[in-house]
């Protein structure tokens, strides 16, 4: 509890929002990477396709998405079985393991859209410089690709934090809103709306709004000093 | 090495409309083997398929001994043992040029020794960039750029190195300047080299051999020396008949720099920066006259006595002599079939052929 201008205002939720949003973060530069690395070589029509479905997140609603998320969830459904098989115990449904996972999927063009257009502005013929100079896949991986795409990890990485931060209707469908489990800050703030509590909703959206506009200057400062122009 | 260097195969390659079929070919390797051929013919296609950098290729390579490729099955490039030299020299932006340098010296296989201080600065001032060591490559010229990605291909001590246009994005000055390096270094280092150039001058130059390539396949294979003695060759098909004569060249007299081929001599002007002794000297056959008598009231300084030994019809009313020179070399001459028929002149008669300019191949 953190009492500001008279009001209390309860940090469970914002702990745990910068919690799932770190962890999916973390998740997404981890599977992004290669997905995106993937994707980025890749020269065949699949590649389309493939685009469309990192896209999608960005044009569905995010009901839609939690809906869906919601139903494979099911905690008898073959995705929880599947996840027991391995000694997995509990509910994907309203926990914080469905709710960074549904994050993940949700966040997902944030982190694999950057990170692939930093890969593919690597010409092919330093890869090609690279192999002829007896650097093997990884090798060239690490000693070219990683260093010239810096600015696309940066950007990725607190693309995806922020958008994760900022999630809504995904959390809410997978997660629900049980206080100190899965309330994040904007359902938390939603919640302060319903309840006619505007002084905490004012408090955390003001917060919010402060947090977005630093992620922002920083993700244009870092472009700026990477010498690349945004867009 | 003990045998000599050679590849042989047969490689495609399908890159939407394009196809490179490439038919059998069988290469001798060592010295300088260019491929030669109109932009669009598969020279980059066939030199990519050739070192791996294209994981479609489909074929049969096998070099000194050695299967590169079998069927979709393809040996790594880092497995190869090769040194590329792009057209854009392909230097890593982010590291400086010493860090260029030591990427491929790193990387060398276990039992290849590292080369010593010694032996890369030996590199290094050939190449000339000696005082560049520490520059960031972004600040580098388009000249020093390819001598930079020389010297990087040659400290990772390929058996083979590749070129590919080394010489397209640059001004006449550095391009002259790279052709002597590049000569330099072939015949310092004894590495075969693969050459792509779409530039006669520069095939006759640096070649041994000539792979002409034509809509994605090998046409011919051909020595220098074959390939300038027909006359249709595709080497003339934009200045013309082109005769290449090699020669010792002297020290300056009078302002000029004799060339010495045999009992003959030939004069130049513009020799000046010329290192070597043996050159290569590059006539057009439209700027050889043939003359009955040894004239000697005229401007033109280079006469010869020859021996008519072909008489090529060219069509357009002109014809193209092959002479014989004193020395055993061929040379061109172009006329028009009335001068032809004016002089008489007939397979096995004496002549004087009149070179009105020569140039050292640039």
């Amino acid at each position: 509890m953190l009492e500001i201008f008279g009001t209390e205002i309860n940090l469970g939720p914002i702990w745990l929002t910068l919690e799932v949003a770190a962890i999916t973060t973390l998740v997404l530069l981890v599977v992004g990477t290669p997905l995106a690395w993937w994707m980025a070589q890749m020269r065949s029509s699949n590649k389309v396709f493939l685009e469309a479905l990192v896209a999608l997140p960005l044009v569905l609603p995010p009901t839609v998405l939690g809906f869906y998320l919601l139903i494979i969830f099911n905690p008898t459904g073959p995705v929880t079985e599947f996840l027991r098989f391995f000694g997995f115990e509990g509910q994907l449904t309203f926990s914080k393991t469905g709710l960074v996972i549904g994050s993940v999927i949700y966040s997902l063009p944030f982190a694999v859209q950057p990170l692939m257009h930093a890969f593919e502005a690597i010409p092919q013929r330093l890869l090609d410089a690279a192999a002829t100079l007896r650097a093997g896949v990884l090798d060239r991986f690490f000693s070219v690709v990683l260093p010239l795409s810096q600015r696309g990890f940066l950007v990725a990485a607190t693309l995806t934090f922020a958008h994760t931060v900022g999630e809504f209707g995904v959390v809410l469908m997978v997660g629900g809103n049980i206080p100190g489990e899965t309330r994040m800050v904007s359902i938390d703030i939603f919640d302060h709306v319903e309840s006619l509590e505007y002084d905490q909703a004012h408090i955390l959206s003001a917060m919010m709004l402060v947090f977005a506009l630093v992620v922002l200057m920083l993700v244009y400062g870092l472009n700026r000093r990477f010498g690349v122009k945004v867009g | 090495m003990q045998n000599k260097p050679m590849m042989h195969g047969y490689l495609k390659l399908k890159l939407g409309e394009f196809e490179l079929d490439s038919g059998d070919f069988s290469l001798d390797l060592d010295g300088v083997t260019v491929l030669f051929g109109r932009s669009g013919s598969g020279k980059s296609t066939l030199l990519r398929a050739m070192s791996g950098l294209d994981k479609r290729t489909q074929g049969i390579l096998v070099v000194n001994g050695k299967i590169w490729q079998e069927g979709s099955r393809r040996m790594a490039p880092q497995a190869r043992n090769i040194g590329f030299v792009f057209q854009d020299a392909a230097l890593f932006p982010h590291m400086t040029v010493r860090q260029n340098l030591n990427y491929g010296m790193k990387r060398l296989p276990k039992g290849v020794a590292e080369l010593s201080d010694a032996e890369f600065n030996e590199i290094v001032s050939r190449v000339g960039i000696a005082d560049k060591l520490d520059r960031a490559v972004t600040y580098l010229s388009g000249g020093e750029r390819q001598r930079v990605a020389i010297a990087r291909a040659l400290l990772s001590r390929p058996d083979i190195l590749c070129m590919d246009e080394p010489l397209s994005a640059l001004d006449w000055r550095s391009k002259s300047e790279l052709l002597a390096l590049i000569e330099d270094v072939v015949a310092a280092y004894k590495i075969p080299l693969l050459y792509i150039t779409h530039s006669p001058a520069e095939v006759e130059r640096l070649a041994d051999r000539v792979v002409f390539m034509h809509d994605g396949k090998i046409e011919t294979v051909e020595t220098l020396q074959e390939a300038l003695a027909r006359p249709d060759s595709p080497l003339f098909a934009e200045e013309g008949v082109v005769s290449v004569l090699e020669g010792l060249s002297m020290p300056m007299e009078a302002g000029l720099h004799p060339v010495v081929m045999g009992e003959d001599r030939l004069w130049l002007s513009d020799l000046s920066e010329l290192t070597q002794k043996a050159v290569r000297v590059r006539v057009l056959a439209r700027d050889v006259s043939i003359a009955l008598s040894d004239p000697k009231d005229l401007s033109i300084i280079n006469h010869f006595k020859t021996t008519i030994c072909e008489l090529i019809p060219k069509g357009e009313h002109r014809t193209l002599v092959r002479l014989l020179m004193a020395d055993g070399q061929k040379l061109f001459a172009e006329v028009t079939n009335h001068s032809a028929e004016r002089l008489h002149l007939r397979v096995g008669k004496t002549v004087f052929a009149l070179i009105k300019s020569v140039a050292v191949t640039e």
